[in-house]
């Protein structure tokens, strides 16, 4: 359960969040959606805490965010960019994170098997291809169970035979109860995996509620033209 | 604890692989071995190390300080996102990059100056200008991660910083307070004098390595005003002290700054 009171930030003079109320709850599969430099990243960060909001507070599972850590034992993070040391190989940095999060992996294995990593292994992550590597955030970010998983533009470098995979494991974890936050520009893909929607404009919630009900209020059939009338409506 | 071991192993395992710590190891071996061979041995030998010594350590330090949070920004920011707090990440980070550059130096200088003999003809000087060196690398490293920290997204102000700071302690300083010496020369000068030097960590190691080898004709305005201060043995003691200070100051601003950031 992720819960957000009156959430402001600015980088600068830039006020990127400008006052953020949200409430998800466990188990639920919510997408992210909003034009680049909506604030989409800088609410992922800031829960995550990367990023110290200016005010207002943040749960995550009754834990309010000050600088804690450990709460984050529940979290698993996916990168928009990834970028690894280059001269580590692959399973020197899942032997890294493991004892970094002093965890024993769940699903090191059926991952890598999912995701067939399994010749990269011995590779460092230097030679390795932007979809392997994205692969690899993937591995690690679900391998130790976690219950709430955040994927930032999870399938931008992946070929489809990939994706699918991807896809196929997201749905898995959402069947298993986990809490799942995905942000995209691709609306196809938010139809398949999330049930509700999250449009940020501008640093401020437009709307938060299920998927079905967005089409419906938008009298439309695709995500896409709903969002893309919303967008349309709030420049108006 | 185990976790701050865990971070620094894995630092000095990707850094030894890169190899370039070993071939900057490898320099200072060179560089040494040759000094000793065609400048005769004794202490004329460790006073031009000292010098390439407090012109180099600085601005490889800071360089190496500055591009490694440049580099591994990504890498960083995946790691904050692990369940681990800010401050054993920093100090982990800070500690595994910093020790394997000022064991290169050491290494590689103290090799040559070993299978020369000069090691054990002259200890003293030697240990102590191997020491300035590492306390050096460590003093700019963590200076280099502050300029880091502090110009986060933008490298080429970050940089810049970095040689501005590097020309102007290392190559100016001197020369500046000479030259308000020489313009204030009907004033009382000696505590400027002495509270400017506190002032460059570099200029406190050059004095030191002078007060040791006790060579007045080297040791330029601020030296000779310093010994006259404080004499050898107390002079030796209050720079030591200031160096522990500038260690302190950068590595502890370095750390409140990673604490505060927005990643």
């Amino acid at each position: 359960m992720i819960q957000i009171e009156q959430l402001v930030k600015s980088f600068g003079n830039n006020k990127v969040l400008k006052g953020m109320d949200l409430e998800i709850p466990s188990g639920q599969a919510t997408g992210i959606v909003g034009p680049n430099g909506s604030g989409k990243t800088t609410l992922i960060k800031s829960i995550l805490g990367l990023v110290r909001p200016d005010s207002g507070t943040i749960r995550v599972n009754d834990v309010k965010l000050n600088g804690t850590w450990l709460y984050r034992q529940n979290i698993g993070y996916m990168p928009q960019v990834a970028r690894y040391p280059e001269n580590m190989k692959v399973f020197e940095l899942f032997d890294f994170i493991k004892g970094l999060r002093d965890q024993e992996p769940v699903f090191e294995r059926e991952l890598i098997e999912q995701f067939q990593l399994g010749p990269e292994l011995e590779k460092s992550l230097r030679v390795l291809s932007g979809g392997n590597r994205q692969k690899v955030g993937a591995t690690l970010a679900m391998m130790f169970d976690p219950a709430i998983l955040f994927f930032d533009e999870p399938t931008a470098g992946l070929d489809p035979r990939s994706s699918f995979k991807f896809k196929e494991r997201v749905k898995e974890e959402k069947r298993r109860g986990k809490t799942v936050v995905i942000t995209s520009h691709i609306m196809s893909e938010l139809e398949q995996l999330v049930d509700y929607v999250i449009f940020i404009l501008d640093g401020k919630i437009r709307y938060y509620g299920s998927m079905e009900n967005l089409l419906e209020e938008n009298k439309e059939q695709r995500l896409e033209g709903a969002i893309a009338r919303m967008m349309e409506k709030s420049e108006s | 604890m185990k976790l701050l071991t865990h971070i620094v192993q894995n630092e000095w395992k990707t850094l030894i692989r890169g190899k370039w710590v070993i071939g900057y190891g490898l320099i200072f071996l060179l560089l040494t071995d040759t000094l000793l061979r065609f400048g005769g041995g004794g202490p004329e030998v460790l006073l031009s190390l000292s010098n390439v010594m407090l012109l180099f350590i600085p601005l490889v330090g800071m360089i190496y300080g500055i591009l490694y949070i440049y580099q591994s920004r990504e890498f960083v920011e995946l790691l904050l996102t692990q369940p681990i707090n800010r401050k054993t990440l920093y100090w982990g980070l800070y500690c595994g990059i910093s020790t394997p550059l000022m064991a290169a130096f050491i290494l590689g200088a103290s090799l040559p100056l070993g299978w020369h003999g000069i090691l054990m003809i002259d200890p003293s000087a030697s240990i102590m200008v191997l020491a300035l060196g590492g306390v050096l690398t460590l003093i700019f490293v963590a200076l280099g991660f502050v300029l880091g920290l502090a110009f986060y997204d933008d490298r080429i102000k970050g940089f810049g910083f970095t040689i501005v700071i590097w020309l102007f302690m290392a190559i100016l300083y001197d020369g500046l307070i000479l030259m308000a010496i020489f313009m204030f020369g009907d004033y009382p000068l000696e505590r400027f004098v002495i509270g400017a030097t506190m002032l460059n960590p570099i200029d406190l190691a050059r004095i030191m390595v002078m007060l040791e080898f006790d060579i007045s004709a080297l040791m330029g305005y601020t030296g000779a005003v310093f010994r006259r201060f404080f004499g050898t043995a107390a002079g030796l003691f209050t720079a030591s002290g200031m160096l522990a200070v500038w260690l302190a100051v950068p590595t502890w601003i370095g750390l409140r700054v990673f604490k505060k950031k927005d990643f």
